[in-house]
């Protein structure tokens, strides 16, 4: 800072005071930002100073659905009790996460859509496919029923009544497991969705459920969003039950020979502490209101 | 919906550790990339304003046009950079803070350039003939000029900073939004309203906008006091 003084005070020597240019250098002002500088710098150099001591630590991507629940909230702080690995989630739909995961981003994904997870197996992405739990969907919309969902018993006749009565639907439309599962239903009922009545939302498990909320719409969502969410408006859980409407979650490890960076060997301990009796537990005892959320199926 | 205020209110003074983690990260996140945009942005857009070289009116135009760079773009392009399978991905900076740091520092510098230039320009304009008298170069009129256009620059850089800490687009893709990780206050809020806790999101808007009301009365009051005590 002196030097700068000299310098600047070099371009000017005959004008010490009175004009704008001259008084910029002025020592005490200058002392004062020297003093700013070293306050902003003292606030900014953690970020860079916390990072070169995080301890071990894996990266999984999972579905919004999982996230929304708050089931890693319930669950990771006891894997990582018990093995000092923390778990970084990061909440995509089931389609980009297994984008990310194709990418090498993450160490382990853990999704719901049965047939992209084995075809990113069979492809090589990942090692192998484990079962992990599952849920289910189910159908909620406005409480006056438009679509008269109330007197059926069949995923697809249900979808095919809202479609029938042109009552509003919203969609996903992300390319994540629920999407996924809402064009099997609608394969199924034999039914191309368009028109006005058709929402494609294209945002997340809450956002959609939100927009629903205000239309009012019908929506697909999985039962644990469901029973977290707490902006329920005037929806209303309207269909469930169906076998179709079985949303089962793998997991995957990501797999090393093709990026090597992966952090196999932990990314494999997390997998089998989920798989484990105490992982299984943990997902059990989640509850939302005396409701459980995931039901545990590994073999 | 609990009312919102009383919610932020009861959020602030209570001082739980993780939800104080995640207003210490989005300022952190926020202050270095303002930081970092100021140091490249304050001596480039200086330079813009007094070299005179071909092309520079496209550049001038470009950087003025970047300054609607919308965030999710600068994110992905981030994300595509240091993706394990992008030219950078052997940094392993993706899902960090430092990620964020890069993605923010890209949306403000644009800001930070395009008002230094117009600043330079326009007191260049006004005082070159004096500054050639004293046998100041352009290179060595930089400082003095900088020095002289602080306030109008210092309200750039917050511009800069309001729109580093108003952002979610970018911060999301490329931080992933893990919580205790990479959590700010932005992508909070996003969340919070995802899973219907309308209230809470909302809570969450009015501690962000109250930090960021502090923060700029902060710097009124030291500039006022500095010109009192340092006129």
């Amino acid at each position: 800072m002196g030097q700068t003084h000299r310098k600047r005070a070099h371009i000017s020597p005959a004008n010490w005071s009175g004009r704008m240019v001259c008084r910029t250098i002025s020592p005490p002002r200058c002392s004062l930002h020297l003093r700013l500088a070293f306050g902003i710098a003292m606030l900014v150099a953690p970020p860079f100073a916390t990072q070169a001591a995080t301890q071990e630590f894996i990266t999984v991507a999972s579905t919004t659905s999982t996230e929304n629940s708050g089931l890693f909230r319930h669950i990771l702080p006891l894997f990582e009790h018990e093995t000092g690995i923390t778990v970084r989630i990061v909440a995509q739909g089931t389609g980009q996460a297994l984008e990310t995961g194709r990418r090498g981003d993450v160490d382990v994904v853990f999704v719901h859509a049965r047939t992209q997870e084995d075809a990113f197996v069979a492809a090589g992405y990942g090692v192998a496919r484990f079962d992990v739990m599952y849920n289910d969907f189910v159908i909620v919309g406005p409480a006056g029923d438009p679509a008269g969902l109330a007197g059926i018993d069949d995923a697809a006749a249900a979808m095919a009544a809202i479609a029938q009565a042109e009552a509003p639907f919203a969609s996903r439309g992300d390319d994540s497991g629920t999407h996924a599962a809402e064009m099997r239903l609608w394969a199924a009922a034999g039914i191309e969705p368009e028109g006005r009545w058709y929402l494609s939302t294209g945002s997340g498990m809450g956002a959609t459920l939100n927009m629903a909320v205000q239309v009012p719409a019908y929506a697909l969502t999985d039962r644990g969003t469901w029973l977290s969410f707490r902006n329920r408006g005037s929806l209303e859980l309207l269909f469930e039950g169906d076998s179709m409407l079985h949303n089962p979650y793998g997991i995957i490890l990501v797999d090393p020979a093709r990026h090597p960076h992966i952090k196999a060997g932990q990314g494999q301990t997390f997998i089998d502490w989920l798989i484990s009796s105490a992982g299984q537990e943990a997902i059990a005892g989640y509850r939302i209101d005396g409701e459980q959320l995931f039901f545990p199926n590994a073999e | 919906m609990s009312d919102p205020f009383s919610t932020a209110f009861s959020m602030i003074v209570s001082g739980d550790p993780a939800f104080m983690e995640i207003i210490g990260l989005s300022l952190r996140v926020t202050l270095s990339a303002v930081l970092i945009a100021c140091l490249i942005g304050l001596p480039l857009g200086a330079g813009l304003a007094l070299a005179r070289f071909p092309g520079r009116s496209i550049t001038i135009i470009v950087f003025n046009a970047l300054m609607g760079l919308p965030p999710v773009v600068a994110g992905l392009v981030v994300y595509l950079l240091l993706s394990r399978s992008g030219p950078m991905g052997s940094l392993a900076l993706l899902f960090t803070p430092t990620a964020m740091i890069i993605a923010q520092s890209i949306l403000i510098l644009p800001i930070v350039i395009s008002l230094t230039r117009s600043v330079v320009e326009d007191l260049w304009g006004e005082y070159r003939e004096q500054l050639r008298s004293l046998g100041a170069s352009r290179l060595r009129a930089v400082p003095t000029l900088l020095w002289d256009g602080r306030v109008s620059l210092l309200t750039g850089v917050l511009a800069g900073f309001g729109r580093a800490s108003a952002e979610v687009g970018a911060v999301l893709i490329v931080g992933g939004n893990i919580a205790g990780h990479t959590r700010t206050m932005t992508t909070a809020i996003t969340l919070e309203t995802s899973r219907g806790e309308l209230g809470l999101a909302v809570a969450l808007g009015i501690v962000l906008l109250t930090l960021t009301l502090g923060l700029n009365a902060m710097v009124w009051f030291a500039g006022q006091w500095a010109r009192e005590r340092l006129g």
